[in-house]
C-alpha cells in the first residue's frame, strides 16, 4: 500500500492506522479471552452447558453436540451473554471482527488517494468477510 | 571458541531453563506422548472436566515453541496432532485451529505492517481470492464431515503428508530475480521496497506470474478452510517461488494474509457452532504464550534440527489421520 514507488520505504498513514487498530484490538481480544475464561472456569457466572456435559459429548459432530447441549448457532450466543461459557465469545468475536474494522480504514485511505482498483478490492473483501460473519452461510443444520 | 565462551555466559546459562522447557515440551508434543494421552482419553472417562483443557494448554504451549523454531504456523501442527490424539471431534478441532491461526496472525500483524515488511499492495488481491475460497473450503469441509468425518480425516492426513513433503523439498529463494513484471502485476502495481536490516540495503521487488500465483490461492484458500489450517506453508512458496516476492516479504505478507483468510473461514465454523471455548481458549493462549517463549529461544536453538523434527512429526500426524480415517488402527 505504501509502495506507490519502489523506493518508498515508508508505509502510508492508513497502513499505520491499520497496524495500530490491529494491535489494540488483538490484545484487547486476548486479554478479554483470559478474563472471560477465568470467569467461566471459576464459576463466577453459571454456564449454559455444564462442563462435564461438554467433555462427555465433544467427540460428537457439531450438529449432534448442539442438539444435546441445547446450544445456539450463528449469532445466538448474544442472547446467552449472562452465561459463563458464552461470555467467552466476546473476545473470540472481537478477534474475528478486527479485520473488517481495519479494512474500513483502508477503504477511506484508498478513496482519498483515488486508487479505485484497491478501493474496490477492499470493499469486496469487506463484503466477503461480512457475508461469512452474517451467518447466512454455513450456519444452521440442526 | 568464542561461541563456546558465549554459551558459558550467565545470559545463556539462564536460558538453560528454556532449553529444559523446550525438551519437556518437545516430549509432550511427541506423537508417542500424545498417543499415550489419547489412550487415557479413550479409557479414562472418569477424568475431571479440567483434565483435557489443562493438557491441551500445556500441549499447545509446546507446539507454540516448536512452531516458531521450525518456522511453521501453529495451525498446521495443531489440527493434525490434536485431531489425531485428543478426544475431540474434528469439527471442534478445525474451529479451534482456525482461531489459533487467526489469533497468532493478528498479534503478529501490527509489527509486520509498521516495518513495511507485509505488503498490503500484494496482500489485498491475494486475500480477496483466498478468503472467498476459504469460505467454500469451510462449507465443503463441514459438509464432508457431516457426511462422514472419516473422509475429512483421510483428506486431512493426505494433505498433511503433502505439506511435510513440501516443507522437505521446497527451497525458497532469498531474493528472486524478476526481470519483467507481468501485465496483471503491473496493472495492480504490485511492487514495493523494504530495508534489509542485515545489509542496510533498500531492496526493491516486483512480481511475475501474478495470474498463476493468484489462481494458486484459490486452492490454498479451499484447503485452509476445509481443514482449519493456517496456510503459511502454502502462502510462502506461492509468493516466493511462483510470484518472485523476496522471502522476507513473502513470510511477512503470508502471516498477515492469514489474519484475513482465516477470518472468513473462522466465521463459517463459529456460526456453525464449531468453536467450543473450553477447547479453543486454552489452545489459543497456550500457542500464543508458547510462541513468545519460542521467539526468545530462537537465538540459542538449532532451527534446522527442529524443522526436520517437525517434518517428521507432520509425516506421523498425517499417517495417523489417514490411519484413523480408514479405521486401520495400525498407529494405535
Amino acid at each position: 500500500m505504501s509502495n506507490g514507488t519502489p523506493n518508498n520505504l515508508k508505509p502510508m498513514p492508513e497502513q499505520i492506522a491499520y497496524a495500530n487498530v490491529l494491535f489494540i484490538g488483538a490484545w484487547t481480544g486476548i486479554v478479554l479471552m483470559i478474563i472471560t475464561y477465568i470467569i467461566y472456569l471459576g464459576g463466577i457466572l453459571p454456564p449454559h452447558v455444564d462442563l462435564p456435559l461438554i467433555t462427555q459429548h465433544w467427540d460428537k459432530g457439531v450438529d449432534e453436540f448442539l442438539e444435546i447441549t441445547h446450544s445456539p448457532h450463528g449469532w445466538g450466543w448474544l442472547t446467552l451473554l449472562s452465561k459463563g461459557d458464552f461470555i467467552n465469545f466476546i473476545g473470540v468475536v472481537l478477534l474475528a471482527l478486527l479485520t473488517i474494522i481495519c479494512y474500513l480504514l483502508l477503504i477511506v485511505g484508498y478513496k482519498k488517494r483515488r486508487d479505485w482498483t484497491y478501493f474496490a478490492i477492499a470493499i469486496l473483501e469487506v463484503a466477503v468477510l461480512s457475508l461469512a460473519a452474517s451467518g447466512l452461510l454455513g450456519a444452521g443444520g440442526h | 571458541m568464542r561461541k563456546d565462551l558465549e554459551a558459558m555466559s550467565p545470559k545463556y546459562l539462564g536460558n538453560s531453563f528454556f532449553f529444559i522447557n523446550l525438551m519437556l515440551f518437545m516430549l509432550l508434543a511427541h506423537p508417542l506422548t500424545a498417543s499415550a494421552a489419547e489412550n487415557i482419553g479413550t479409557h479414562g472417562s472418569g477424568q475431571p472436566w479440567w483434565f483435557w483443557p489443562l493438557i491441551l494448554f500445556i500441549f499447545c504451549f509446546g507446539l507454540g515453541i516448536i512452531a516458531v523454531l521450525a518456522g511453521v504456523g501453529g495451525g498446521v501442527l495443531y489440527v493434525p496432532l490434536v485431531s489425531g490424539f485428543f478426544p475431540f471431534h474434528i469439527d471442534f478441532v478445525r474451529g479451534a485451529g482456525l482461531m489459533v491461526a487467526l489469533a497468532g496472525a493478528l498479534a503478529a500483524g501490527p509489527g509486520l505492517l509498521r516495518r513495511n515488511l507485509a505488503s498490503l499492495r500484494l496482500a489485498l488481491p491475494v486475500a480477496l481470492i483466498a478468503s472467498a475460497s476459504s469460505i467454500v473450503g469451510a462449507m465443503f469441509g463441514l459438509y464432508l464431515s457431516k457426511l462422514n468425518p472419516d473422509i475429512v480425516q483421510v483428506c486431512l492426513g493426505t494433505t498433511i503428508v503433502g505439506i511435510a513433503i513440501l516443507l522437505l523439498l521446497s527451497k525458497n529463494t532469498e531474493k528472486p530475480i524478476v526481470e519483467r513484471q507481468d501485465a496483471l502485476g503491473l496493472a495492480l502495481s504490485v511492487h514495493g521496497a523494504y530495508l534489509d536490516e542485515g545489509t542496510r540495503e533498500e531492496v526493491s521487488w516486483k512480481t511475475h506470474r501474478t495470474p498463476l500465483g493468484l489462481a494458486m490461492f484459490i486452492l490454498v484458500g479451499i484447503l485452509a478452510g476445509m481443514f482449519g489450517l493456517g496456510a503459511g506453508w502454502a502462502n510462502i512458496p506461492v509468493l516466493n517461488l511462483i510470484m518472485g516476492v523476496p522471502l522476507k516479504v513473502s513470510v511477512a505478507t503470508s502471516k498477515f494474509l492469514l489474519s484475513i483468510t482465516d477470518t472468513s473461514a473462522a466465521w463459517i465454523y463459529m456460526n456453525k457452532g464449531c468453536v467450543i471455548p473450553l477447547i479453543a481458549i486454552p489452545s489459543i493462549l497456550g500457542l500464543m504464550f508458547g510462541s513468545f517463549v519460542g521467539v526468545k529461544l530462537l537465538s540459542i536453538a538449532k532451527p534446522k534440527f527442529i524443522r526436520y523434527m517437525v517434518i517428521l512429526v507432520l509425516f506421523f500426524a498425517g499417517a495417523k489421520a489417514i490411519d484413523k480415517g480408514l479405521g486401520l488402527g495400525i498407529l494405535g
